[in-house]
């Protein structure tokens, strides 16, 4: 060790170049990204190529008719067109990369493409039914398949989802949660157990779940079909994926944060009540809510166990009470072209109830744990603002020593 | 929180000998952990209750059948022949054309969120992607049955006829002979395929598009250093990085292709028998089954049903732990430091 620390005051063997400001070249930016003009003619002059051949083929050499065939022949000639344009000037190394370039776009635009069409399309189409107001307000008790759409709607259907669905979160969310920070805070080796038995059952396909309460509860007990059938049908479902979501969540709760607070001498329900899930917040209402939209639009589990009904039923204890999503399977089974304008109407409000609850989630979500937004921040400081005044203003006092009092408890600084 | 130290072993302070701590929680903590405890017990509670309760009520049916419940195609419980080797038959078919539609797509879209667009784009798109995973499957099934399938059944048609030496593309009829009429290709496994394809595909993507993402710096950087061009990289960096990712997310997706009910359920037209022809009307899956059969089944007749669905399950139950292991071992989200 000695020799070593003498070798290192010898003079250094290697010379380090010095560099200073002065010793580099100065000259303008390059730009990396971008296309030369030559790029984008290649891109779209082959493009223009590509959808002229198609035309021309079409028709005339292959049997092949309709707007995808089309599109398939177009997209081929594309990317033959596109490569022997890049290869006029480039190696083979680039040709490789720029057509990799172009499959990878355009397998977004299509995908993305396809899902947002998909979209559009059920909204399209249920706007028919959705422009009569009656749609939302009626049930179809008194309207026959043959009514013109003026005539019925679909409000017990959305009842019937809104009923069902809140079943099933005031099972889900404190069973789910609490088993997710069993997972995290007690632990242990039933918790491993736990969680692989809840990773095991996101693998129950609905359909399963469905007959299982089918099966078990209605032909078993009740004998007929009930909201409340349905509901734990869809808590069955719900369960492993709100349970699954929200230990991701909370494992992402740094542990320093859970070690700060148990220094400070809290107990672990008192770390757990104000550290770990108010950190957890916004990550545990997304996934509840993810977990909410999955169990809306699942149509399978309810297929088994709601039964269908056209009359409002708001008690879930008796009687069958229909859903959205069965509503809309329920409306597509008949042949007749109000009916299925019905479907899609009611697949549109489903859909829009669906994009709502995650529109929501992603405004509350998609921040990581203790990331505050500006007027959380604002608070957090304005309380530490307040803690800071009043232990000046206790110090100020100057009490002697056996009359101190010892600082308010954890729980009341953060409150 | 009260600690109660060993005050003999405090006296004594040995100096090589751990102190003893013993912990001894307050009321509100004992409480806190029964009730933990309690939710964790009752979740896996319900969990197992499902599971003993399928195996239970399909062991009636499965003792009658026997092992060739897996390979006998009727489905008449009544009559004592039964098996879901035409359905599950079916539910696997229609489950690879589904990834064969959906490895490519979301392949390529987890690349160009991952390594191609930037800024703000990205956001938009991943926020779309992410979104669609929420699109509920029955919207997905309209789609199929009311617009995609009479615009796939030219391409049906013109795979039929170019490719009918190969023999899962031909279609023919009873007698043989190739079948041309567009009546022959509705309701085919190669449509449900593509639209429980497209269902999957966004959790796929974002699979795979985390598992890119997570591709280190400094060998992205070293590609390009050495003069790789961006397809270079990706090929030697990112996708090596990311095959626990690809491998992974598409078995997830398998899974959940295999357990697909409503939309299936609503395009084929179902058959009890293995037709090899995916493009020709007639498929079946065993949810389809499920949701075909249960109304009218006898006692017997469900706990063969439940058979079925066990089967079903324990197949996604192999490919989601076999998938979910492949996740965990290409990361370590086990724990994390703040």
């Amino acid at each position: 060790m000695a020799e070593s620390a003498q070798l290192t005051l010898e003079q250094p063997r290697t010379t380090l170049p010095s560099i200073t400001d002065a010793d580099v070249p100065e000259g303008p930016r390059r730009g990396v990204r971008g296309y030369t003009p030559r790029q984008l003619f290649d891109l779209f002059g082959s493009m223009l190529g590509a959808v002229a051949l198609a035309t021309l083929l079409f028709g005339w050499f292959l049997p092949l008719d309709g707007p995808i065939g089309w599109f398939v022949v177009a997209f081929v000639s594309f990317l033959v067109l596109y490569a022997l344009m890049v290869r006029t000037d480039a190696d083979r190394q680039e040709v490789a990369d720029r057509v990799v370039t172009v499959l990878i776009g355009s397998a977004g635009v299509i995908l993305i493409g396809a899902l947002v069409f998909i979209v559009v399309y059920t909204l399209t189409r249920g706007s028919e039914a959705m422009f009569h107001w009656n749609f939302l307000t009626q049930t179809m008790q008194y309207a026959g398949p043959l009514d013109p759409l003026s005539v019925g709607g679909i409000m017990h259907a959305i009842v019937g989802t809104l009923i069902q669905i809140s079943i099933a979160l005031v099972i889900t969310v404190p069973l789910g949660i609490g088993t997710a920070v069993y997972l995290n805070e007690v632990g242990g080796r039933f918790a491993r157990f736990v969680r692989t038995v809840s990773d095991a059952m996101t693998a129950l396909p609905s359909i399963v779940a469905g007959l299982f309460v089918y099966a078990a509860l209605i032909q078993a007990v009740t004998k007929e079909r009930s909201g409340l059938a349905a509901a734990i049908a869809i808590t069955v479902m719900m369960m492993p994926i709100v349970v699954r979501s929200a230990d991701v969540v909370l494992r992402l709760v740094p542990q320093n944060l859970r070690e700060a607070s148990y220094a400070l001498g809290s107990s672990r329900w008192s770390t757990v009540w104000h550290v770990v899930l108010p950190t957890a917040r916004s990550g545990l209402v997304t996934a509840v809510i993810l977990g909410t939209a999955r169990g809306i639009g699942e149509t399978s589990p309810v297929l088994l166990t709601s039964g269908i009904t056209a009359a409002l039923n708001t008690n879930p204890l008796s009687g069958p009470m229909i859903s959205l999503p069965l509503q809309v399977f329920d409306f597509v089974r008949s042949p007749e072209p109000t009916m299925v304008a019905r479907g899609f109407g009611a697949a549109a409000v489903l859909l829009a109830l669906v994009l709502t609850l995650f529109l929501i989630a992603r405004a509350l979500g998609g921040k990581a744990p203790g990331e505050l937004s500006d007027r959380q921040r604002r608070r957090a400081l304005e309380a530490s603002k307040r803690d800071l005044d009043r232990f000046t203003i206790r110090a100020n006092r100057a009490a002697p020593l056996d009359e101190f009092e010892p600082p308010a408890s954890l729980e009341k600084v953060t409150a | 929180m009260t600690l109660v130290l060993d005050e003999a072993g405090l006296a004594l302070a040995a100096p090589d000998k751990a102190r003893a701590i013993n912990v001894l929680p307050g009321l509100t903590d004992r409480i806190f952990r029964t009730v933990a405890y309690a939710a964790g017990g009752i979740t896996v509670a319900i969990m197992v209750a499902v599971g003993l309760f399928l195996s239970l009520r399909a062991s009636t049916a499965l003792r009658v059948a026997g092992f060739s419940f897996l390979t006998q195609r009727a489905w008449a419980p009544e009559h004592q022949i039964f098996g879901v080797g035409a359905v599950l038959f079916g539910t696997v078919t229609i489950a690879l054309i589904a990834l064969a539609i959906s490895l490519p797509l979301s392949l390529g879209t987890a690349l160009l969120l991952s390594e191609v667009v930037g800024g703000r784009l990205r956001g938009v798109l991943v926020t779309l992607v992410d979104l669609m995973a929420a699109v509920p499957s029955i919207v997905f099934g309209l789609w199929g049955v009311y617009f995609l399938q009479a615009e796939i059944i030219p391409v049906s048609q013109w795979i039929a006829t170019s490719f009918s030496w190969i023999t899962v593309f031909a279609v023919t009829n009873a007698d043989g002979s190739s079948a041309t009429d567009a009546s022959a290709f509705t309701s085919s496994a190669f449509i449900a395929g593509i639209v429980v394809g497209l269902m999957v595909v966004p959790t796929q993507t974002s699979i795979m598009r985390e598992a890119f993402t997570r591709a280190p710096i400094g060998e992205r950087e070293g590609a390009y250093a050495l003069g790789a061009t961006r397809w270079g990289m990706i090929r030697t960096v990112v996708l090596p990085f990311g095959t626990g990712g690809i491998i992974g997310g598409t078995m997830l997706g398998l899974g959940r292709a295999l357990g697909e009910t409503i939309a299936v359920y609503m395009i084929i037209s179902p058959i009890f028998d293995i037709n090899w022809q995916v493009l020709k009307t007639g498929s079946n899956s065993v949810s389809a089954l499920i949701a075909l059969r249960y109304g009218e089944a006898s006692d017997f007749g469900l706990s063969a049903l439940m058979a079925a669905g066990l089967v079903l399950f324990v197949l996604t139950l192999i490919v989601n732990f076999t998938a979910s292991s492949i996740v965990a071992r290409s990361r370590s989200g086990a724990e994390s430091d703040g």
